[in-house]
């Protein structure tokens, strides 16, 4: 029953890297788990000490079947995810003026984080059935459209903008992998280019001013254009060699917003300076070579496509999160793979690694 | 490979993943070198802006919409207002900061309590103010001795003032504090904790409105926290200014007239509901609000019997008594139980079932019809067409002139009032309407009761011919540079189909009220004036136990009857409407009549009364 040659195969280089760079995490987040001084428990750090391991159990439950079973689940699992979508929105938990999350039992779930991986198995399930060398038609792309677009609006309205664009995205990066055909993609394009005046004539008033606030965080000075700023702060004062662990000031005064979700960068760049910064930069992007890499030496179509799409995911978040720290981006709420606060992304991101195993180590079965 | 399609095969899928792995390299590049601009190449730059946590946000709180009465008089307004403030970061040390400060201004604050505040989380680079609201020498003296002071700085904020203490208080309302259900609201998205909003009144129901939106600015301080330069700043938008339909000095007289007495005064004008005056008594002072109001005066408010805080014209509900007759007159004339020629005789009781129902006048009033019956408010003759009526029919008429329900007036906490029905018996005590209630009911006693504005909106009906307005307070809505206006003209809610005959002869009757020696309220008559109006007399005990008691001049104030006048003039032509309830006044013949009477004179003299003219553009050339 059970493979030796599993064992063989495992990829430990990416199990390394993935606890590597949890830990960082962990020590990043003690740092930044402290806004009302010195005595205050850090009850945000216990907390995710407990997702980490929780993340790693479910990693290790993501390499242990065999993943072509996903290519036979992929619609149960989607249209489960767009179940508790739905449900978000008549059961969920307010916080924040958005609804996002779902209690279970004493902890609550974040469905989107699911549906993101559910978005790319189910694409990966249909790329791989029309892939081909000339690329994909207009016809063809239909199907994906509909797959994204439903938990896109979904996520949208909860609202959730940083997930919703990320589904976006990774499923707009899948399917430049698998090649458009070039009179499709040009059509597409123009197709936008056209309409995107269009539909700013249509907007509201405030609507466009939100959108131009989004683009350019500057027009407004005393919310995110002042978190841009301080986080901008933040991340320069580190210098060469960071302030030093437990000792960044931007922080400590809560200067930064968000300082253990979304700007846990910043504290990181603060405390431990270039040196700090760009260590952890080469960590992901090992990270993200080694997951192209499963994609590489992969052999069949379902498990390439499928391995692209999770190392997208990764990749989209660390360079969106890092670049919107810097002033790069505009803001959106996206977390930082296993560095950020949060037990749905820590789930979602130890899953996909554990997804990325799983077809690494099958890459010698053929059925 | 069999799975591969269309001349896809594994080398395909391989340079498509090397094509991944460049824009990954290229995407890292650029991270790195952002971070290596950021950390190395402004590292100093950043590390120094930092050092002094030198880049912070001030905001700019909105002034608040102020309120003018209909002619533009202004009602609240905002006063600068000075508070002393102490940056801990930029005051250290704490202690030495505090006692430098007590040199030079008469300030004390304890350094003990400054380290609790801290402790609680209060951040170091935010003002706390430790002194609000310092008059002018305190001002000047911190003013000049400013660079012995580090961290001390003065906060000039407005502060609300109601401009006339105690008048219009129910009305205009007062600000409280931000609470924690407040900040859960969707229209309150933005505000913070110590924000100010509106908690009752005018200021509640208008708050969106008056509020304004806040601003801020990103600024560069040095290092003892002082303002280097504004980096950038976003404009506070001011609050709207209102316009009220309320005549002010009309307002004050019928505030001056219930004096001490417990009550309330509603003046509309009956042509388009603009409320004139609403007036509550007794009154509290808002100002005591503004900067958080002590235990003990809010305890001795709420303790206070007569309810100095709750705003008796629309929270207040009471027997219509009498003036309930006017609605019993014009049901029995509408459904044709009676007409202008039928008779009932009043020997100065009633009998019905096996009980006496008596008169208020113990020998009665003889030969009676509809309009003798309302003159005199003879209580055997409406027993009688309260009979015929049924309490339904009747309960359908009051329901028309808008009483026992909200009228929807735009402040809060508006009473309902109840006029019974048959099903409401049923639901509310599951016992069948018994007959003789409804003798009871037609008269305005028993269950029936009604608010003061209630009151107003149905004798203006009475006086307009049947156009049920709801009562308007605000004229208009202006924004602060006065570029945009809302005018608010006037809201019908429901037309009444009336004949003209049963017209005439209410209007008649309650001429005679007031004009004929016969009338219950002839003592309130003015040569020229033409007033209309009618009396009641609501009881506080039931009549039953009335008997078994002293007599009425004998009895403790908290158990005489309310004294009701709602009143139209002039007869043809009615201009203004007026509802006055004076609680434990006894008649309304001589404890409420004569304040309509003095309001309605008031307004109907030349130059006084009328629609005002507009206000808006005279009261802005004078502001700025």
């Amino acid at each position: 029953m059970f493979d030796k040659r599993l064992v063989k195969n495992f990829n430990w280089a990416l199990l390394g890297l993935t606890l590597l760079i949890g830990c960082c995490g962990l020590v990043v987040l003690y740092s930044s788990d402290r806004p009302g001084g010195a005595d205050a428990v850090r009850t945000l750090f216990s907390k995710q000490l407990v997702w980490f391991g929780a993340g790693t159990l479910l990693m290790i439950g993501s390499f242990l079947f065999n993943y072509k079973q996903l290519d036979r689940w992929a619609h149960a699992i989607y249209a489960l995810c767009i179940l508790l979508l739905i449900g978000v929105f008549v059961l969920g938990k307010h916080a924040g003026g958005a609804r996002r999350w779902i209690a279970v039992g004493p902890i609550s779930i974040q469905p989107s984080e699911m549906t993101k991986i559910a978005v790319l198995i189910v694409l990966a399930r249909y790329y791989s059935k029309v892939v081909s060398a000339e690329g994909l038609t207009f016809r063809n792309l239909i199907p994906p459209m509909l797959y994204t677009l439903v938990p896109f609006v979904l996520i949208l309205k909860q609202p959730d903008l940083g997930t919703a664009m990320l589904i976006l995205i990774i499923a707009g990066i899948l399917t430049l992998f698998v090649k458009i055909k070039r009179r499709t993609l040009l059509g597409l394009l123009s197709f936008a280019a056209l309409s995107t005046p269009l539909v700013w004539y249509f907007l509201k008033g405030y609507q466009k001013q939100r959108i131009l606030t989004f683009l350019n965080p500057e027009r407004d000075p005393l919310g995110t254009g002042y978190h841009i700023i301080q986080s901008k702060i933040a991340i320069g004062s580190g210098m060469m060699f960071g302030k030093g662990y437990l000792k960044g000031t931007q922080n400590a005064l809560s200067f930064l917003p968000e300082q253990h979700t979304d700007f846990i960068f910043s504290v990181l760049a603060e405390e431990w300076g270039f040196v700090g910064t760009s260590i952890m930069v080469l960590l992901f992007f090992l990270l993200i070579i080694r997951g192209l890499q499963v994609a590489y030496g992969c052999r069949d179509p379902f498990g390439t496509i499928l391995a692209v799409g999770l190392t997208a995911m990764l990749f989209s978040q660390v360079v969106i999160n890092i670049a919107m720290v810097m002033g790069l981006m505009p803001v959106v709420g996206v977390p930082l793979p296993m560095i950020s606060y949060g037990g749905s992304s820590m789930a979602s991101v130890m899953v996909s690694l554990g997804l990325l195993m799983n077809i690494s180590m099958r890459r010698f079965m053929v059925e | 490979m069999g799975d591969y399609l269309k001349g896809i095969d594994i080398d395909w899928f391989r340079n498509r993943v090397s094509l991944g792995m460049l824009v990954a390299i290229v995407a890292f590049v650029v991270i790195l070198a952002r971070l290596f601009y950021l950390q190395i190449i402004e590292g100093e730059t950043y590390r120094a802006l930092s050092e002094n946590n030198s880049i912070r946000l001030q905001t700019v709180d909105p002034p608040r919409g102020l309120i003018f009465d209909a002619h533009g008089k202004l009602l609240v307004d905002n006063r600068p207002a000075f508070d002393v403030t102490l940056t801990p970061k930029d005051a250290r040390p704490v202690q030495a900061a505090l006692e430098r400060l007590s040199r030079y201004a008469p300030i004390s604050f304890d350094a003990l309590q400054l380290q609790m505040i801290l402790r609680k989380g209060h951040p170091p680079f935010k003002p706390l103010v430790i002194k609000p609201d310092v008059d002018r020498n305190v001002l000047a003296a911190i003013e000049v001795s400013r660079f012995d002071l580090p961290g001390i700085s003065i906060d000039v904020k407005t502060r609300r003032q109601y401009i006339h203490n105690r008048s219009a208080a129910h009305l205009l309302g007062y600000l409280g504090e931000v609470n924690l259900d407040d900040l859960k609201k969707a229209e309150n998205t933005g505000l913070r904790t110590g924000d100010l909003i509106g908690k009752f009144g005018i200021e509640k129901a208008c708050d969106t409105v008056l509020r304004g939106k806040r601003g801020g600015r990103q600024v560069q301080v040095n290092a003892s926290g002082q303002v280097m330069r504004v980096i950038k700043q976003v404009d506070a938008v001011p609050g709207k200014n209102l316009f009220l339909t309320i005549h002010h000095r009309l307002q004050q007289l019928a505030e001056a007239l219930l004096k001490d007495a417990a009550g309330a005064v509603v003046a509309m004008d009956p042509n388009n509901g603009h409320v004139l005056a609403l007036a509550s008594s007794p009154s509290f002072d808002p100002n005591a609000f503004v900067s958080g109001i002590s235990r003990e005066a809010w305890n001795a408010l709420v303790s206070n019997p007569d309810h100095p805080m709750e705003n008796k014209a629309i929270q207040g509900e009471y027997p219509p008594a009498s003036t309930y007759k006017i609605i019993t007159a014009i049901a029995g004339l509408e459904e044709g139980v009676i007409d202008e020629n039928t008779t009932f005789f009043c020997p100065g009781y009633y009998r019905f079932g096996n009980r006496s129902y008596r008169c208020w006048k113990k020998g009665g009033h003889g030969h009676m019809n509809v309009v003798k019956a309302l003159t005199q408010s003879c209580d055997v003759f409406f027993y009688q067409v309260g009979q015929r009526l049924g309490v339904d029919r009747l309960a359908k008429w009051a329901h028309r002139f808008g009483l026992g329900s909200p009228t929807g007036i735009d402040i809060e906490n508006e009473a309902a009032g109840l006029i019974p029905t048959a099903a409401w018996k049923k639901r509310r005590y599951g016992i069948r309407w018994q007959k003789g209630e409804t003798l009871s009911i037609a008269i305005g006693q028993g269950y029936d009761l009604v608010t003061p504005l209630q009151q107003a909106v149905m004798i203006s009906a009475v006086a307009n011919g049947g156009i049920r307005y709801k009562p308007l307070l605000i004229r208009s809505i202006q924004s602060a540079d006065g570029k945009e206006t809302a005018d608010f003209k006037k809201n019908v809610v429901d037309r009444i189909r009336l004949r003209r005959r049963t017209l005439q002869i209410v209007r008649k009757a309650l001429f005679n009220v007031v004009n004929t020696r016969k009338g219950t309220a002839w003592r309130s008559r003015v040569e020229g004036l033409d007033i209309c109006g009618k009396t009641g007399t609501a009881q506080v005990v039931g009549r039953k136990e009335k008997g078994t008691e002293k007599a009425p001049g004998n009895r403790s104030k908290h158990l005489k009857d309310h004294a009701w006048f709602v009143a139209y003039a002039p007869a043809e032509d009615p201009r203004i409407a007026v509802a006055v309830l004076v609680e434990h006044g006894e008649h309304g013949s001589s404890a409420a009549a004569p304040i309509a009477r003095e309001l309605i004179r008031y307004y109907l003299k030349a130059g006084n009364g009328g629609p005002p003219p507009d206000p808006k553009y005279k009261t802005l050339r004078q502001r700025h």
